[in-house]
């Protein structure tokens, strides 16, 4: 555990990370930046402005992971990378699976169900 | 044999890193979870004001500017830490807790609006959720900046040792995410709650 390391780096190390802040934090400008505008001047149609920002969102996460968190940089094994991916899939399902059943039940429970099943033969 | 690592390797290397990283994660999942929640209820507006009405998407654009700035400058202050420039470090940070420090009174400032004019956190299952998630994040931010002073202090009077130099990477680790999570509460709560 060689501490000393965190705080000695060479000219051309020093350069390429003072870069790496300023492409993602230009990067991250622009990415806020557009969303906001396409919402503020309601530039789409709802469902697909939905998508977009959304789109806009991840797409941040990833600069910000590659340039802020310097998430491509680690050595081998790439421990964090990977640790990163398990999580994100496990919230990608948490919350989708979370939201899909909650529609679901939202639905089950609901009199329009109960009418479809009783006077239209809806099945459950 | 010593043999030398670049800053890089020895990021790589270092459990406590890992581990913090292990935890960052974790953080996210219950982001996730609050997520989730705020997404089912974030319609239950219980005859109160549905998000399209009480938010202010500008005010909201200057908070999210001030933070990703601010996560910018901690980037800097990380930079200016492996060129082991004490006085930059100092700049860099102190920055970086004054920005997070508007951020967070600005955030306060829109809550206090919310419940002087009774919708707070009572008021309807979307408000609930609302509150749950951004002040689960603003205490984040709190304890962040909480982090940062100390830090700060600690660099102004003992200078960038091994162990505070690893204290502060975790730190500006830390600030990062926080702003990353910030990104999908701008979109998802301010943006969409405004289409």
């Amino acid at each position: 555990m060689n501490n000393e390391n965190l705080t000695n780096i060479n000219k051309t190390e020093s350069k390429k990370i003072l870069q790496s802040y300023i492409t993602g934090f230009i990067l991250s400008i622009i990415l806020t930046l557009v969303p906001y505008i396409l919402v503020m001047d309601h530039l789409l149609t709802p469902l697909v402005l939905v998508g977009v920002i959304l789109v806009f969102a991840f797409v941040q996460l990833a600069v910000q992971l590659l340039f802020f968190l310097h998430i491509r940089q680690e050595s081998k094994p790439r421990l964090n990378l990977v640790i990163f991916l398990l999580f994100f899939g496990t919230i990608l399902v948490v919350v989708v699976a979370s939201v899909w059943i909650m529609q679901h039940l939202n639905y089950n429970m609901s009199l329009v169900q109960f009418n479809n099943v009783m006077n239209y033969g809806e099945g459950f | 044999m010593i043999h030398h690592q670049n800053h890089q390797e020895a990021i790589t290397n270092d459990k406590t890193i890992f581990g913090f990283w292990v935890y960052l994660m974790t953080d996210l999942l219950m982001f996730g979870v609050l997520f989730a929640t705020y997404s089912v209820l974030h319609g239950n507006i219980f005859n109160g004001p549905s998000g399209k009405e009480i938010f202010d998407l500008p005010f909201a654009l200057t908070e999210t500017i001030i933070l990703l700035t601010s996560s910018f400058t901690a980037g800097l202050a990380i930079w200016a830490l492996r060129n082991n420039n004490k006085n930059q470090v100092l700049l860099w940070f102190g920055i970086t807790f004054l920005l997070g420090l508007s951020f967070l009174v600005l955030e306060l400032t829109e809550f206090h609006k919310l419940v002087l004019e009774g919708d707070s956190w009572r008021r309807s299952a979307f408000l609930s959720s609302y509150f749950s998630l951004v002040s689960t994040h603003g205490l984040h931010i709190t304890a962040g900046l909480f982090w940062m002073l100390i830090s700060l202090i600690k660099v102004k009077s003992q200078g960038i040792t091994p162990g505070l130099a690893r204290k502060l990477t975790l730190l500006s680790l830390f600030w990062h995410f926080l702003d990353i999570v910030w990104i999908f509460i701008f979109t998802v709560v301010y943006l969409m709650g405004a289409i």
